[in-house]
């Protein structure tokens, strides 16, 4: 066991499944995952993929089937939610509507039994840190959704737990305020030093706010890496396709070496890709699946470029252009190129064009 | 209106437009009285009439084989709750009636406590079910209402009296040797009333928790809330507008309960409601039981005013 205490979560084989017989359904399929402490972890995922039954097996309003789940190295996985010493904030935020802006605060607390002043204190000190000073007396139903998520916050923070529960919280929330709110989660986190667990279906706010991400699909985490990491090397189709703007490109292996593959696109010539970890090394003949991000190609002339094919559809969107150039095997293939003031459209729709990838653009996905 | 209609479009200047909207109002309005004609003429006839009836009489003589002379007199009022002897002329708190009242009182507060506390975990045990099946559950709780309320009684009478199923069992099994006396005591008046009456404790409890956002008991038990504390602090105060609701829809039918006293109550053991119905019937003495019936009303008024207060006080905090 030494060692573990590095960990402020582990997650150890676990599995939950709900019902029984034919209805049982495999919520979490035996994951295990290793939380750093003062780490800011995202689980990823659409929606039914287990990432919010994870997050409430740590909080205690699930139990797991089978496995372990260890808080700073001790077992924690029978203990009902009010004694283990982890907050949530809810996506409802679920704040009590009979109590003040500083009651709810002050409830984590008071239920702690910590001393009047001492209670006083730190909901003033949270009241400060997330800005909502001078709403203190107001009741939860007179502030806007905004607002409401700081209080779930100072709410969830005021106990000082060991570990952090974000589900979902910002989804309520318009475009704009969701940008300040990750900006802001990201300094509390920082300025409370608490291990955050963040839960959300949202690649972007996932890729902004936290230190690691964990991809999960139907129950199992697919990849656990840095955003960078996950972006750049996908390991899996599900991964590369879910985060990002992806294009696959079926080809087939000419020779594998050291992390390295030469591959022979379907629709196109011969280029090197990346392998990357966690993916088994393909040997020569296999097909294979290539993934290369629409910012990672450029439109070139015909017959420049490792793919060849006609230019279908061209897409203004503002910062960017979408280059749809369909390939010569019937695929799509999307090009996303940024805009800039003097630029003049030298490609236009029907044109046969050339499609240049970045050197390193190129990578092998498990299937 | 017909007459604010020709006028209105455009002819006329700013303040003839305004004048005849001003008269199409009062014309609405007119209308409505109209309208709640049938309304009003009920409530005066079955709810105001009577009650004025019934105030004037206590104020009259009581006539030799009931009814009453119309001669003024205060003695209604005075024997509710003074009496003078008979022999001696001296004047002393009317013993019995005091004891009947307090009698009331205390069952009624008895019953709407048990009620609760029987009723309480029923309605949340309803609100938790899923959706479907809540109705089935409602559907039960009403099921006795189909029931005369005489028949349930007696119903009560069989499990209860000397002979009765419970004390049979009781005495079968060789808990006790003698029966339980339990039949014409106040318990049985309070299991017979708390019986009746449990349906209109449920409803509204089970009527606020529907609402309940169960999702805040979960927020309380990650705020370290054990279970109790959760009953307290969460769902308690959020229940509270059914709780205080069932609680008088309880406790004002109990005060002036009439037959659950009398049959499970035996003779000797009455309520108000027992007291008033004798004045007016052997006792011969129509101004004492509406002297009499005007006090429980004044009892249920002040119940009423005490919830009306309570709601008001929540509700101007909430808003």
């Amino acid at each position: 066991m030494r060692g573990d205490t590095d960990f402020a979560v582990q997650v150890k084989g676990v599995t939950k499944v709900f019902g029984t017989g034919a209805q049982a359904f495999r919520a979490v399929d035996e994951v295990s995952i290793d939380i750093q402490q003062n780490e800011f972890l995202t689980l990823l995922g659409p929606s039914g993929c287990g990432k919010t039954t994870l997050l409430r097996m740590i909080a205690g309003f699930e139990h797991p089937t089978a496995g372990q789940i260890l808080l700073d190295g001790a077992e924690i996985s029978h203990l009902p939610p009010y004694q283990r010493p982890v907050n949530t904030v809810f996506q409802s935020y679920a704040l009590f509507p009979h109590m003040t802006v500083a009651q709810n605060i002050a409830f984590g607390l008071e239920m702690l039994g910590k001393p009047a002043g001492e209670v006083r204190q730190t909901v003033d000190a949270m009241l400060t840190l997330v800005r909502m000073a001078e709403l203190r007396d107001r009741r939860t139903d007179q502030i806007s959704g905004g607002q409401q998520q700081r209080v779930a916050l100072a709410r969830a923070l005021a106990p000082h737990p060991k570990v952090l529960l974000l589900d979902e919280p910002l989804s309520a929330l318009d475009y704009k305020l969701r940008k300040d709110m990750q900006i802001e989660l990201k300094r509390l986190q920082s300025e409370t030093g608490i291990t955050f667990v963040f839960v959300t279906h949202d690649q972007e706010e996932a890729l902004t706010m936290s230190n690691r991400v964990a991809v999960m699909n139907q129950g199992k985490i697919l990849q656990l890496g840095t955003p960078r990491d996950i972006y750049d090397h996908p390991a899996e189709r599900f991964v590369a396709d879910f985060i990002g703007d992806t294009n696959f490109l079926n080809a087939q292996v000419v020779n594998s070496a050291g992390g390295k593959v030469t591959l022979k696109l379907t629709a196109g010539e011969e280029v090197t890709a990346d392998l990357p970890g966690g993916v088994a090394p393909p040997v020569a003949g296999d097909s294979v699946t290539a993934v290369v991000r629409w910012e990672h190609a450029k439109l070139t002339a015909q017959g420049a470029g490792q793919l060849s094919g006609t230019l279908a559809n061209v897409v203004y969107v503002g910062t960017d252009t979408h280059y749809y150039v369909e390939l010569s095997d019937g695929t799509t293939f999307v090009s996303r190129i940024q805009n800039s003031r003097d630029d003049e459209l030298t490609f236009s729709e029907g044109m046969p064009v050339g499609v240049s990838i970045e050197s390193n653009g190129v990578q092998v996905v498990r299937n | 209106m017909g007459e604010a209609q020709t006028k209105a479009p455009g002819t006329g200047t700013g303040s003839q437009v305004q004048a005849s909207a001003e008269r199409a109002r009062k014309a609405r309005v007119r209308a409505h009285w109209l309208l709640n004609t049938p309304a009003l003429i009920i409530l005066l006839c079955a709810a105001s009439g009577p009650l004025f009836v019934v105030i004037i009489y206590s104020f009259l003589t009581p006539g030799d084989y009931g009814g009453i002379e119309w001669a003024f007199s205060l003695d209604g009022w005075f024997s509710v709750f003074m009496q003078r002897d008979i022999f001696e002329g001296t004047l002393s708190v009317a013993d019995a009636h005091m004891s009947i009242l307090w009698r009331s009182v205390r069952l009624s507060l008895l019953t709407t406590l048990t009620a609760f506390v029987l009723g309480f975990p029923t309605a949340y045990f309803i609100a938790t079910r899923p959706r479907e099946t809540r109705n089935v559950w409602l559907f039960l709780i009403t099921i006795p209402f189909w029931v005369n309320l005489l028949i349930r009684t007696f119903a009560i009478m069989e499990l209860i009296r000397n002979k009765g199923v419970i004390n049979t069992i009781l005495m079968s099994t060789g808990i006790i040797e003698q029966p339980i006396q339990m039949l014409f005591t106040d318990f049985a008046i309070m299991v017979g009333m708390t019986y009746v009456y449990l349906p209109l404790m449920v409803l509204p409890i089970y009527a606020s928790m529907e609402k309940f956002d169960f999702r805040l008991v979960e927020a309380g038990y990650d705020l370290y809330a054990t279970r109790m504390k959760v009953l307290r602090r969460i769902i308690l105060p959020l229940a509270k507008p059914g709780i205080v609701a069932g609680s008088i829809l309880v406790f004002i039918p109990s005060l002036g309960a009439y037959v659950t006293p009398r049959i499970l109550g035996g003779g000797k053991n009455m309520m108000l409601g027992n007291l008033i119905a004798l004045q007016f019937g052997q006792g011969r003495n129509w101004p004492l039981g509406s002297a009499l019936a005007l006090t429980l009303l004044a009892m249920v008024m002040v119940a009423l005013l005490i919830y009306v207060r309570g709601v008001a006080k929540q509700d101007s905090g909430r808003h």
